[in-house]
Formats: structure tokens, C-alpha cells, sequence
């Protein structure tokens, strides 16, 4: 995965920044509230939530099982269709596929529905080298690009920004891009929402090619899903002559009848609706109506590598709701561009050092970027158990082990920054496994502990820098048991 | 070797753990889970369907079989529309009493055209109560999918109670997925900029529906 955000520092140096931002926070804290309540409102409307979210559990983790088959049902199912399906085994060859595929029209631009696997990859940038010019039509994401920003919501990916930013953006940047904005344009939301309506209609109309992701695959029918608000995605799926979607291997759902499941929890989960206001399905091409000929670009760039962790392999169910984002303390405070991914929040801080491996300074750092509150477990509509994951990749950070990269099993060597850790766990392994020293050592530190510093020196200094080091008795315990018989005689 | 055995393959060993007798997908889930939430008459089930779409914003409209063309008539000058663009199955009567020029929805007509028009008229291929969902599916009565998206007034006729269901998985089993198909809950909206909900991005910014009953077979099933 070669979504990094580049030069972006470790989660602790990003989030460090974020959190002095009153704006962001501000803006944030609106978002995140505001959502949360919604959403519990519109869940507690269905009943049989429990039901819905482990049948939703459940076919996803069947899939997962059998991924292989349903790859190759879908394969044949879209291709019946009158789909073409092309395989791509990472970022690189994904973008060199699309790149090909927009050069063989003669088109040199293309619209967008936002695709978080597109970002992923960094689609955009790509056929920007090619010479070709891809337009976002999602409003948030035309803020994100229009702001030369990066998204920091899944959902609201321009949540950071608020009216007045929106407004200086659109009326410097849009005359760069097409039309510009409307003179004299003020920062009522719906005035910022019409002035993008002009802007990207021009692009929709004469629109050739359209690149899309999907929610949804049927291996059963071919058919793909794009749940959506605004009407850009219906625009990109139905007015350009061709349609190109890249969507992640994990995307799959074995039936039609399984859409059921998601169509309720999704929606509920994620704007707190009871539907979006726009759902659209499209098996293969249509004759006359819709683009005439359609590409799917299957996508692994590391969903097979998390496929092969028994524990973290669960983090494929997402279907990017977002609600954990919205109940995480840690994302409410440090944004969502702390996270270094197109993935923030929890769901993200163990999707991204899954996808690109924990090798990278931020993809280690994000395991630890969590307080294991477990909130984000009891609102995933697809029950992914976050913390359980975190604490099995903050393993793999600290210890190393086995872990497979690009298919092949690799030893992960523990990464940089946590040799204190480790080597401390090991003194502290050794002295309970020899009694002598440990009673030795116990009676030194309480006999010297006038002398003790408050802070820790060296690379302890970080850990202690947020907390106070616990004061050492006067007495070891194990003394003070022995003297008393256990409290038996009398104490001092 | 193809990328398509490399992706292949990396997926059968990552998944060598899983037991070759590993439980069918029949049997892998539970659907335990409501085919409709709460029990309702079919009269109610139209009145939810109304009072969804109406808190999604959508404007709706009730009428007998023989008010329809009247009331489409109405709702077209009302919005002061001077062409409408139809489906080539719409029934011909729906239009009888309206003045508004008659748009054909042809191959050939490009998008710039469609976006000169003012308002569209068709029916659907079912509504879903609980949510406050119409869904087109691109049949003879519902045409191309971009006739509903891009003139800024949608108005859609729902035959009732024929064509409402209580709720999703209901919805699911009388769609073909072989069909393009189009859910639309309310207006196009957006609650991009700081939450607040703006209605019509990009699609119809105004959706009217139309919920039309067969007094005949009211009174049949009544």
C-alpha cells in the first residue's frame, strides 16, 4: 500500500499538533457528537440490531474464508454480464491498469465518486504523471482538492473544515479547475453547495470516463453497489460512456439476499439514516442506458497479507460506516490526518499497519493510538473487535514475529523504538526468575529511594513525561511479610 | 503467472488455516434477524411509507386512480414547467392534462439536453415503507437512469398499496439484480459542510411522490 502520506511524522508527533488546533477541535468535537447521537437514535429504531450485526459478522467472515471462490464466481458472473475484470496485486499495477484503460478511450479527464480505494493507491497522482486529470465530485472531496488538503473522515472526509475555510477555498481555487465560483459568494452552506453544483455539473455533462469504487459485490450476480448522498456517484455510474471501478478484494458478499443485512446496517451505522438518499446497483453493462462498457479493477495491495493474520484478518469485515471514528476519544482530539492514512481513525489504526505492513515510523506508532476504550467494538455494525486487534499488533510491534508481506512469510524484526520496552521486560523476566537478586535489588531501591528522580532519564523519559513514577515503599513487601507473618504479628 | 494466480494464490494460503469441512454458506449465517419491523396493516404500511418519505423531505402527494393526470398536471404547473421529460412505457393517460411540452427519453439525447428540461414523470418499481424508498429498476415505465437525475423535479408515481413493501429484505426479493436499479430516499443532500444538510447536490433537488391508490381494488381488498 502506498498510501503513506509522505514525510508524515509517528501518530504521538501528529496528534501532539492536532490537538492544539482549537479550530479542528472544535469542528470535531461538533462532527463526532452530533453523528453519535444520530446514529444511536436511528439504530435503536430496528429492533433486531443484535441480529443484523451478527448475521453482517457472519457473512463477511464466510467470505473471507472462502475468498478464493467467491473471486472467481465474481470473476465469471461480470464477465457474463458484459464486464471486464482485471486482478492487481498492488497500488502500482492498479494505477498503470486504469492509466491504460483512460488512455485506450482518448479521454485525458475522468470524474470521481469518492473511492477510498483510489486514494489508497493514489490514483489521482497517477494519472495526474499520465497526463490525465481526475476530478473529485463528492462536495467534501472536492473541498479535500480543491484545498490541495487531505480527507480526514471517512464519511465527511472535509469534516475538519468549517463554512468560512470552505468558502476562501472555493473562491480562489475553482476558477483553477472549471468554473469558478460565484462572485460575491458567502459562506451559507447552501450557497457553497449550489456553487459546487455549478462547477462539477460542467465536468458531469460532458463527461466521457468514470471512475468509481463499490460498497458492494454480489459474486453471486456481478452485481456492484454504490450507496451515496449527493447524486455524484448516480452522475459518474450512469452519464460517461465508460465506467471504470476499482474496489477491494474484500468487498464481496456471496448474494443478493445478503445486500439485506448491509442495506439496513450501513446506512443507520454511518449518517444515522434509515437509507441514503441514493443507492445504485449496476450488473455488467445495460443496453441504452449507462455506460456501454464497464472495467473492474479487483484490488489486493495487502488484503491478501491481513487475510493471512488469524487475528487481524477480521479488520477485512469493515464496510467503512465510520461510526468508530465518531465514538473515539483519541480520533476526537488528534483529527484525522494524525492517522498518516486514507484510513483514520480505529478502523484505521489497524487497517493501515495491516495493508503497508508496520516497517514505517507511523505504522507503528498507530497500534498504540487508541486508549482501548472499546467503544469502537460496540458500535461496529460488523462487530470487528478493534482492541483485540490493537493489543495482537502492538505484539507484533514490540516482539517482531512471523507475518507475511506480499504473499510471503516474512520474521518481522521488533521495531526501532521500543528496545527500552523490551529490554526492560526481559530485566524484569530475569529478576522474578531469580529470587536472590529481586529481593536484593527491592531492598536497595527502598533504601535509596530519597535519591530516586521524579522523571525517568534516557528513553524511559517519554513514557514519564505524561505520568508520575509510582514512589517506591520503604519496605519490600516481601520483607515486610516475612517480618509480620503475612500481617498475622503486628505491622510497624 | 498473471497477477489473477498471484491474488489467487496468496488467498488460498492465507486461509490454509480454515478447515476443509468449514461450515456451508447456507448454514454459515444466522438469519434470525425481522423480515419487517412491527406489525402493521397495509393501510398503515402506506402511511409509514408517506410519513418517511416526508421526513427525508420528499413532497407527497395522495390521490385516486382517476385524480392523476390532474394531479400531475398540477404539480407541473405549480413548478412552472414548461417541458417534461417520460419514459417511452409511461401510460399515455397520466400526461392527458398537462400542457407542459412532452420530452421523449431518446438514446441520442445527450445530457446537456436533458439538463435543459424541467421536470420528469415515472413510476417506480417498488417502495419500501420503512425507509422511505422508491426504487426505479429502469423498466418501460421508469427509462434511462439519467432522466431521473438530471432535471431538477422528479416526480414519481407509486401505485398503492400494489407496489409497497414494509422493508428491505422485502424490497430485495421483487428486484432483479439483472436490472440497473436506483433507491432514492428523499432528495439528493449533502451534510458536507459542518453537518448541516443541504438538499440537491447533483441529483433532482425537489422529489415529488405521488402515491396513487386503485379506489376499485381498495374496496376489493378492503
Amino acid at each position: 500500500m502506498s498510501g503513506t502520506f509522505v514525510g508524515m511524522p509517528a501518530f504521538p508527533e501528529a496528534a501532539h499538533e492536532a490537538v492544539h488546533n482549537a479550530t479542528l477541535r472544535g469542528n470535531l468535537r461538533h462532527a463526532t457528537h452530533t453523528i453519535r447521537s444520530k446514529r444511536a437514535k436511528a439504530v435503536a429504531e430496528v429492533s433486531d440490531w443484535a441480529a443484523l450485526r451478527e448475521a453482517g459478522k457472519q457473512i463477511k467472515d464466510h467470505t473471507l474464508r472462502h475468498l478464493h471462490r467467491y473471486l472467481v464466481q465474481l470473476e465469471e458472473s461480470v464477465t457474463a454480464a458484459g464486464g471486464t475484470v482485471h486482478w492487481a496485486a498492488d497500488a502500482d499495477e492498479a494505477n498503470r491498469i486504469v492509466a491504460e484503460l483512460v488512455k485506450m478511450t482518448g479521454e485525458s479527464e475522468v470524474v470521481k465518486v469518492k473511492s477510498m480505494a483510489t486514494q489508497e493507491i493514489g490514483l489521482n497522482e497517477a494519472l495526474e504523471a499520465e497526463g490525465i486529470r481526475a476530478y473529485e465530485t463528492d462536495l467534501a472531496e472536492l473541498i479535500v482538492q480543491l484545498g490541495k488538503d487531505r480527507p480526514s473522515h471517512i464519511l465527511v472526509p472535509a469534516i475538519h473544515r468549517n463554512r468560512g475555510e470552505i468558502r476562501d477555498i472555493f473562491a480562489r481555487e475553482m476558477s483553477e479547475w472549471g468554473r469558478p465560483a460565484p462572485e460575491g459568494l458567502t459562506d451559507t452552506p447552501s450557497e457553497l453547495a449550489e456553487a459546487a453544483r455549478l462547477h462539477l455539473r460542467e465536468k458531469f455533462l460532458r463527461a466521457k470516463v468514470g471512475i468509481s469504487g463499490a460498497n458492494f459485490m454480489v459474486a453471486e450476480t456481478g452485481t456492484l453497489v454504490v450507496v451515496e448522498s449527493e447524486g455524484n456517484g448516480r452522475m459518474c455510474l450512469t452519464l460517461p460512456e465508460t465506467l471504470i471501478s476499482v474496489v477491494g478484494i474484500e468487498k464481496i458478499v456471496p448474494t443478493w439476499q445478503d445486500l439485506e443485512v448491509f442495506l439496513q446496517t450501513l446506512p443507520r451505522s454511518s449518517t444515522a439514516e434509515r437509507m441514503n438518499p441514493y443507492t445504485s446497483t449496476w450488473t455488467g453493462t445495460t443496453d441504452e442506458d449507462g455506460p456501454q462498457t464497464f472495467h473492474l479493477v479487483l484490488l489486493d495491495n495487502g488484503r491478501t497479507d491481513t487475510l493471512a493474520d488469524e487475528v487481524g484478518r477480521q479488520a477485512l469485515r469493515c464496510i467503512r460506516c465510520s461510526a468508530c471514528l465518531n465514538v473515539c476519544p483519541v480520533y476526537e482530539r488528534a483529527g484525522g490526518h494524525a492517522y498518516g492514512s486514507v484510513y483514520p481513525g480505529p478502523i484505521g489504526a489497524i487497517l493501515s499497519p495491516q495493508l503497508r505492513g508496520i516497517q514505517s515510523e507511523i505504522d507503528a506508532s498507530l497500534p498504540y493510538a487508541s486508549s482501548l476504550c472499546g467503544a469502537c467494538y460496540e458500535v461496529c455494525p460488523v462487530a470487528i473487535d478493534i482492541p483485540e486487534v490493537l493489543v495482537h499488533l502492538r505484539e507484533r510491534v514490540v516482539e517482531g514475529g512471523l507475518t507475511t508481506r506480499d504473499g510471503n512469510k516474512v520474521v518481522l524484526k521488533p521495531a526501532k523504538g521500543h528496545a527500552a520496552e523490551r529490554a526492560a521486560m526481559r530485566a524484569a523476566r530475569w529478576a522474578f526468575s531469580h529470587p536472590g537478586a529481586l529481593r536484593t535489588g527491592q531492598r536497595l531501591a527502598s533504601r535509596t529511594r530519597r535519591f530516586h528522580p521524579r522523571t525517568l532519564p534516557g528513553p524511559g523519559k517519554a513514557w514519564s513525561a505524561s505520568r508520575d513514577l509510582p514512589a517506591v515503599p520503604a519496605e519490600p513487601f516481601r520483607d515486610w511479610w516475612q517480618r509480620t507473618q503475612g500481617g498475622k504479628a503486628d505491622s510497624k | 503467472m498473471s497477477s489473477r494466480d498471484v491474488i489467487l494464490g496468496r488467498v488460498r494460503r492465507a486461509i490454509a488455516d480454515v478447515r476443509q469441512d468449514d461450515t456451508p454458506y447456507e448454514q454459515a449465517v444466522d438469519r434470525s434477524y425481522l423480515r419487517e419491523h412491527g406489525a402493521r396493516s397495509v393501510a398503515e404500511t402506506v402511511d409509514l411509507l408517506a410519513e418517511n418519505l416526508a421526513d427525508y423531505r420528499a413532497v407527497v402527494h395522495r390521490c385516486q386512480a382517476g385524480e392523476l393526470a390532474a394531479t400531475i398536471a398540477g404539480l407541473l404547473t405549480e413548478r412552472g414547467a414548461e417541458t417534461v421529460v417520460a419514459p417511452v412505457g409511461l401510460d399515455e393517460a397520466w400526461l392527458a392534462a398537462t400542457d407542459a411540452t412532452r420530452v421523449p427519453d431518446r438514446l441520442g439525447s445527450t445530457p446537456h439536453e436533458l439538463d435543459a428540461v424541467d421536470s420528469v414523470v415515472t413510476a417506480c418499481a417498488v417502495a419500501i415503507a420503512e425507509t422511505g424508498t422508491i426504487v426505479l429498476d429502469g423498466g418501460p415505465d421508469q427509462g434511462r437512469r439519467r432522466i431521473t437525475l438530471v432535471p431538477d423535479h422528479h416526480i414519481c408515481v407509486v401505485r398503492v398499496p400494489d407496489q409497497v413493501v414494509s422493508s428491505v429484505p422485502q424490497a430485495l426479493e421483487r428486484l432483479d439484480p439483472a436490472r440497473p436499479l436506483t433507491w432514492i430516499s428523499g432528495p439528493s443532500a449533502t451534510s458536507d459542510i459542518e453537518l448541516d444538510r443541504v438538499e440537491g447536490v447533483h441529483g433532482p433537488r425537489t422529489l415529488e411522490v405521488v402515491l396513487v391508490s386503485d379506489q376499485a381494488r381498495a374496496e376489493v381488498s378492503s
